[in-house]
Parts: C-alpha cells; structure tokens; sequence
C-alpha cells in the first residue's frame, strides 16, 4: 500500500477535481441549443398569445364625452383633451370654420405628443420629425409605423361631443 | 488528398455546431415573425396572426427536430469516445 501519492505534473487539485475541458464544452453546447429551443418556443406562445388576442379580444366601449363648444375652438386653432381615459391625450383641430376632427395626441413611434403645424396643415411629432394627414390620421413621413387612432366626434348644438375611437387601416 | 479521419467526437461537434448555427437562422427569423406580427396586430391587421402563429410552429417543430438531432449525435459521440477509452 502507497503512502503518498505519487509526483505528478499537475496540482493536486487538478487530480481531485478533474474536468474534462472537452466534455465541460460539449455538454455546454447542448445547452445553450436547449436554451435557443426554449426561446423559439417563447416566440411561440408569443405569436399564439397574439392570436387569443385578436379571436377573443374585446372591442372596446367607448363613453360620450363633452369635449368643448364650438366657439371655443378657433380657425386654425387647436383644443387639448383626454379621452377615453384621463390618461389619453388628444388634439382638437379646427381646420376650417365647419370642420372639426380629433386625434390621440400620442405619436404611434415613441409616443411623443404630436402638435398641429398650421402653416402646413399637418399633425407634427417634435422628437423624430414624424407627420400626419389631419383628414384622416395616416403618416405623410417619418418613422411613425401606423396612423393616429383618430376620435368619433359628434356635433350637438354648440356642442362637440367625442362618441369614440377609430384607427385607420393602412394598407 | 489525405483521407480524413476524424475522431466520432469531433465530428459529432462540427454536427452540432452546423444545427446551432441553423437554429441561431430559425431563431432569428422567428423573433423578425413576432415583431412584425405585434406590429400589423396594433396597426388593426388582426388577420395575420393566423398565418404567422402557424409559421412560428412550424419554425419552432424545426428548431426541436434539431434539438434531438442534436442530443442524439451528443450520446452517439459520448458513447463512441467511451468505447475508445475502454479498448485503448
């Protein structure tokens, strides 16, 4: 029977704790594609969590609102609102003397609030130069990668009358 | 030309490196399929979800086919460089 151990080349902790460096790569490779199928297995769900949505999504009810009368609200100028929450800015715009229209104020990019250029007639976002039609909402240039959900608005008397919400599907 | 022989082991890796770098493609194009399903469905195009959930299962059955592949070359290769061990 040996009482020592014998010279060796390599540190006793090496010979206690040996790891075969080719092993430690080859187990760690059938990891890391575990890891990858589990991802592609994430997407998945993510595009089947999509389509729950989009079969069994609710559609939103809508409240009436009194956003303002119509004297308020000059040619040319602009009205700030919130509907449907108190959370959504929207813009107020009164194009011409008959003409009234109204659009979430947050920019469908990086949810900038967008402003009302008049000298072009034409919705503005400030931080990425993204531009809307005031007719109908869509983009005219940008990043902006859909149109501004636009508000229903009714005329009652005097009085402007927000009914609900809209988004204009581009093609 | 030299006649290659290669070890079981290092032809099990080049295997498994090949299906790695083919899913990393899969993977890719599936998160591309994702994003851009996320953003027709915000834009209101709700009638592509379909499509492209049965696209993403097809990409994802692919990735797990691999998978396999590759966990089966690993225990071909594992086996065979222990019976090299073994008979010397």
């Amino acid at each position: 029977m040996k009482l020592f151990r014998p010279a060796s080349k390599e540190p006793l902790w090496k010979d206690e704790f040996s790891i075969n460096r080719a092993d430690e790569q080859y187990v760690s490779r059938r990891q890391f594609t575990k890891f990858l199928v589990l991802t592609s297995l994430g997407m998945f769900a993510g595009n089947v969590w999509i389509l729950a949505r989009s079969w069994f999504g609710k559609t939103p009810v809508y409240s009436e609102k009194n956003i303002c009368r119509t004297t308020d609200v000059p040619v040319g100028g602009v009205w700030l609102f919130r509907y449907p929450t108190e959370k959504d800015a929207c813009i107020l715009i009164r194009p011409d003397e008959e003409t009234y229209v109204a659009y979430s104020q947050k920019c469908t990019h990086l949810s900038c609030a967008v402003f009302y250029a008049r000298e072009k007639n034409r919705l503005e976002c400030p931080c990425h130069e993204g531009y809307f039609s005031i007719t109908d909402g869509r983009v005219l240039q940008g990043p902006p990668p859909r149109p501004l959900p636009r508000v229903l608005l009714e005329k009652r008397g005097d009085q402007i009358v927000a009914v609900g919400m809209s988004t204009l599907k581009d093609s | 030309m030299e006649p290659q022989n290669q070890s079981p082991r290092k032809t099990g890796l080049t295997a498994i490196d090949g299906a790695l770098a083919l899913i990393t493609i899969l993977l890719i194009v599936q998160m591309w399929l994702l994003t851009a399903t996320l953003e027709s469905y915000l834009a209101g195009h709700h009638e592509v979800a379909l499509p492209a959930a049965i696209v993403s299962g097809i990409l994802l059955i692919i990735c797990a086919a691999l998978y396999l592949f590759v966990r089966r070359v690993d225990a071909r290769a594992r086996e065979a460089s222990r019976n090299e061990t073994r008979h010397g």
